[in-house]
C-alpha cells in the first residue's frame, strides 16, 4: 500500500475529499489530468486574470477556497496525470511526463464529475460545433472567445450561463435555439414548490434570462429538427421553432443539452449501475457515503448524479468521511456527526434538481436520434446504421462494436455511449437497463506502449 | 475560430512548428486552444472518410483534437499545453502503408 486514500479528480468533489481526508489523518493522493487543481468547473481558478475572474463570477471565485489551501494541505499531488488503468484490487495506473507509475491504497474516491451530454443532428461534426461548455473552458484557461457570429442551441442552465459569460466577454452572441419541449414546462411545474426553497439558484436563473433579453439576443423557444449547415466549416443553423422555418448565418454553433456523469472508471470497475430516468443517464449505485458496490471504491460529485459544484464539495467531503470510517480512524458516531453539515448542504442542493431536470429533459431526438445523423463520431456510424443493426440480430452497444466498429473510436464511446443505448431500447421496444452499456476496458486512454511496458512487475507497489 | 477577449493581455508569445509553417501562438493555453486562436481550420481529417474536424469539447473527452505533438501521435492537444519549439503534425487521414521493396 502506498497511501490510504487515492483520489482521482481535483474539482471540487476531488479537492474537498482530500482537504478533508488530510484533516483526519489519512495518507492521501490526489491525481488529476490537468496542469492545475480546479477541474472543470473552478478549471484555472488559482491563476485566472482578474478581468476573466470577473466575467466567471463570484461562483466561479468559490473554487479558491479550495484551491487554494490545497498546496499546504499535506497531500501528494500529481497535476498533468492520466489515469489509464485500475485493478479489481483498486491498484492505479498512471501516466504522467512519459512515464507510467503505480498507487495502492484500500480506499478510492473518483471524482471524474460530468461530461456534456452528445447533441447529435445533422451537421454536428463540422468545425465550429462544439458543446457549449468548450467556449466556457476557453474562457476559463486564456480569456479566449470564439469568434464571429455565436449561436447556442440546445437547453440547460449551462447554457444560459455561458451566452451571459460570451456577452460580457465581448462576443457576438446571434441568436440562443432553445429545444426543451413546451411540455416540459408543465411537468417542471409539478415540482416548483421544492424548487421555490432554493430561491438563490431560481434568482441567478431568471437573472441570466433578463440579461440575455435586454441584451436583444434573438430567442427562439421549442425549436426541433436543428441542422448545421456547411461545406468545412459551420455556415448555419436550420430549426423550426413556432411553426416556422428558419435559417440563421453562423460562424459557431455551440450546443448544449444538459451533462451526465463521467461513468468511465466505474464502467471499468464493472460496478452496480442503474439507469436514472430524470436525468437520462446512467448512475452508479451509491450508499450514503458514496461507497459502489465494489468495497472501498467510492464515487463523489457529479459523476455519481448530477448536482451541481456545490452538491460535489459536500459529497467529496462526505465520502471522504466514510473512507476514514472504513479505515477505522474514525469511530461511526463521530462519522454521523462529521457528515451532518455536508449532509445538510447536499440537500438544500438537491433540492432544485428536480425542477431543473424536468424543465431541460432533453427532446427524445436528442437522446435517441434517428436517419442519416452521426451518433458515433469516431467511427462515422449513423444512427440508422445502429437502428438497423437492431434487425439484424444486435441486442446491445457490444455488438453494435461488431457490426460496424460503432463505439471503438479513440473516444472509447464517451460521446456515442448513451445515444447508442437509448437507440437500441428504442428500436428494442425495452429499457436501457436491458440493453447495457459499453464495457469499458484499460487502457482509459491512449497511453505509449513503452509506459505499459516499462512498468516492472517486481517494483509493483501491489506486490508488496 | 478563437480570438482573446478584448482589452486582455496576450501574454508572452511562442513559436511552434505546424506542418512546416512556424506559428506565434499565446503561451498557458492549450495545444488545441492555441491552434483554434491561429484559425488552424480544420484541425485534423477523419480515417474513415476524410471529414474536416475541430475541438468539440476541449476537455478530453471527444478526441476530435488529436494530432502528432513532437514525434508522439494521437495526443489530445487539449489536454497539454503549448510550448516553445513544439512541433505538431495534423491528421489528415487514415495511414498508408508503404510497399515493402
Amino acid at each position: 500500500m502506498t497511501h490510504d486514500l487515492i483520489i482521482i479528480g481535483a474539482g471540487p468533489a476531488g479537492m474537498a475529499a482530500a482537504l478533508t481526508a488530510a484533516k483526519l489523518g489519512l495518507k492521501t493522493v490526489l491525481l488529476d489530468e490537468q496542469p492545475r487543481p480546479g477541474g472543470q468547473i473552478y478549471r484555472n481558478v488559482a491563476t485566472v486574470a482578474p478581468e476573466v475572474g470577473r466575467i466567471l463570477g463570484p461562483d466561479y471565485l468559490h473554487g479558491r477556497t479550495l484551491a487554494a489551501p490545497l498546496a499546504d494541505a499535506g497531500v501528494d499531488l500529481h497535476f498533468a496525470t492520466t489515469v489509464w488503468d485500475i485493478a479489481p484490487d483498486l491498484t492505479v495506473s498512471a501516466l504522467s511526463g512519459g512515464r507510467s507509475f503505480q498507487l495502492r491504497a484500500p480506499q478510492l474516491i473518483a471524482a471524474t464529475g460530468a461530461l456534456e451530454r452528445a447533441s447529435p443532428i445533422p451537421g454536428w461534426t463540422l468545425p465550429g460545433v462544439l458543446n457549449a461548455g468548450a467556449a466556457q473552458i476557453a474562457l476559463k484557461s486564456g480569456g479566449s472567445i470564439p469568434s464571429g457570429k455565436i449561436l447556442l442551441a440546445g437547453g440547460g442552465p449551462l447554457l444560459l450561463l455561458v451566452a451571459c459569460q460570451l456577452l460580457d466577454a465581448g462576443a457576438e452572441i446571434a441568436g440562443i435555439v432553445e429545444t426543451s419541449p413546451a411540455s416540459n414546462r408543465r411537468t417542471a411545474l409539478t415540482h416548483l414548490a421544492n424548487a421555490l426553497r432554493a430561491p438563490k439558484l431560481l434568482a441567478k436563473g431568471f437573472g441570466m434570462m433578463w440579461r440575455l433579453r435586454r441584451a436583444g439576443v434573438p430567442w427562439f423557444a421549442a425549436a426541433q429538427d436543428l441542422a448545421v449547415e456547411g461545406q468545412d466549416r459551420v455556415e448555419a443553423l436550420s430549426f423550426t421553432s413556432a411553426d416556422r422555418r428558419h435559417r440563421l448565418a453562423a460562424d459557431i454553433v455551440l450546443l448544449h443539452h444538459g451533462v451526465v456523469p463521467n461513468t468511465q472508471i466505474a464502467r471499468l470497475l464493472r460496478v452496480d449501475h442503474d439507469w436514472n430516468d430524470a436525468q437520462l443517464a446512467w448512475a452508479p449505485r451509491l450508499d450514503p457515503f458514496g461507497e459502489t458496490s465494489l468495497p472501498g471504491f467510492r464515487i463523489a460529485g457529479d459523476g455519481g448524479a448530477i448536482a451541481g459544484a456545490l452538491a460535489a464539495e459536500a459529497g467529496g467531503e462526505i465520502a471522504a468521511i466514510g473512507a476514514a470510517q472504513a479505515l477505522g480512524r474514525i469511530s461511526s458516531e463521530e462519522c454521523t456527526r462529521l457528515a451532518a453539515a455536508p449532509n445538510h448542504a447536499l440537500r438544500s442542493q438537491l433540492r432544485i434538481r428536480p425542477f431543473l431536470d424536468a424543465l431541460y429533459r432533453p427532446p427524445d431526438g436528442i437522446v435517441a436520434p434517428s436517419g442519416d445523423t452521426i451518433v458515433c463520431r469516431c467511427e462515422e456510424v449513423t444512427a440508422r446504421e445502429i437502428a438497423d443493426m437492431v434487425k439484424l440480430g444486435c441486442l446491445g452497444p457490444n455488438q453494435t462494436k461488431f457490426f460496424s466498429r460503432c463505439g471503438m473510436g479513440p473516444c472509447q464511446g464517451r460521446i456515442c455511449g448513451l445515444g447508442v443505448t437509448s437507440i437500441l431500447a428504442r428500436e428494442l421496444g425495452t429499457t436501457p437497463e436491458t440493453v447495457g452499456a459499453y464495457r469499458i476496458r484499460a487502457p482509459l486512454k491512449p497511453v505509449p506502449l513503452a509506459a505499459i511496458g516499462q512498468l516492472d512487475p517486481a517494483k509493483m507497489e501491489s506486490s508488496k | 475560430m478563437f480570438k482573446l477577449m478584448p482589452g486582455s493581455d496576450p501574454g508572452p508569445l511562442v513559436t511552434i512548428d505546424v506542418d512546416g509553417r512556424a506559428l506565434k501562438v499565446r503561451t498557458g493555453v492549450s495545444l488545441a486552444l492555441a491552434l483554434m486562436e491561429v484559425d488552424i481550420v480544420p484541425l485534423r481529417r477523419t480515417p474513415v472518410s476524410g471529414a474536416p474536424r475541430s475541438p468539440l469539447c476541449l476537455m478530453g473527452v471527444c478526441f476530435e483534437c488529436l494530432c502528432e505533438v513532437d514525434g508522439r501521435r494521437n495526443v489530445q492537444s487539449c489536454m497539454i499545453e503549448v510550448a516553445d519549439g513544439m512541433r505538431v503534425r495534423l491528421a489528415t487521414g487514415a495511414r498508408h502503408l508503404e510497399a515493402v521493396k
